[in-house]
């Protein structure tokens, strides 16, 4: 059962709004703080991640943010674009980062995945469940 | 926190001051900033992050193109950051060895970036 569900529009402006919320719930489950900057760079990528793929797709349709608390501190992140654009994200190696070719989208792409994979132990990324879209699922132990 | 930008010389580098967050909404305003640089003639240019206290993938998108665009332009690139959590970011996403990164801004301008 989610805690805390937000839910807004895909607009950059309110992926900071996000991280705060994100923070601001992780605090209150009991996360260790020395986490807390982690989990709002982790939900900070994962919103703008769908943020991106939204504005990519021309949907106006909410990202959806839901916070659980039950036994560990967990977060989704919903999307609802096409599935094959979601799943895959694959990160970027040294040389491939300061290749001149690769445009600077691909590049955050491939750095927002990184940053997610190496901050988020128990990371997943997988089709929802219901319609069409992908969840970004993070969890966070808590210390209770 | 609000983005903050500011210039200053130092020798023959420009070194921008940022501060805040960089982040999908502020970043935006900081590739602006680094274009206007380069567009002016700026070609040895430091970005000292020692204000920022929030740095996420599209930011550090905006600062590998300003190196690129520097390099093509036989230009130099540098970066100024101190702080742990920032290091943190620039060597899981393996960027820590595409910018010439200094703890100060002295080393930074001093060392010829």
């Amino acid at each position: 059962m989610a805690t805390v569900r937000l839910s807004f529009s895909p607009a950059p402006v309110h992926v900071r709004t996000a991280r705060l919320v994100g923070v601001a719930v992780a605090r209150r489950a009991g996360v260790r703080e020395d986490l807390l900057d982690e989990v709002r760079l982790a939900i900070g990528e994962a919103c703008t991640r769908a943020v991106a793929l939204h504005r990519q797709y021309g949907l106006a349709d909410p990202v959806l943010v839901e916070m659980s608390d039950a036994g560990v501190y967990a977060v989704r992140v919903v999307d609802r674009a096409p599935i094959e654009a979601g799943i895959g994200l694959a990160a970027l190696d040294a040389d491939q980062l300061a290749n001149e070719s690769l445009n600077e989208d691909d590049l955050t792409t491939g750095v927002g995945f990184a940053l997610l994979a190496g901050f988020v132990e128990d990371l997943q990324v997988r089709p929802v469940e219901d319609g069409i879209g992908t969840e970004v699922r993070m969890v966070w132990p808590v210390n209770r | 926190m609000e983005l903050s930008l500011a210039t200053r010389t130092v020798g023959e580098h420009t070194v921008l001051e940022v501060g805040g967050e960089v982040d999908v909404y502020t970043a935006p305003r900081l590739r602006e900033r680094l274009l206007e640089l380069i567009d002016a003639g700026a070609r040895h240019v430091v970005v000292d992050l020692g204000r920022v206290d929030f740095l996420d993938s599209t930011g550090l998108g905006v600062l590998v193109g300003a190196l690129k665009r520097l390099r093509t332009a036989d230009g130099t690139f540098a970066l100024v950051c101190d702080k742990e959590p920032l290091l943190k970011i620039f060597r899981i996403t393996a960027l820590d060895q595409v910018f010439p990164l200094h703890s100060t801004v002295e080393a930074a301008t001093g060392a010829g970036a």
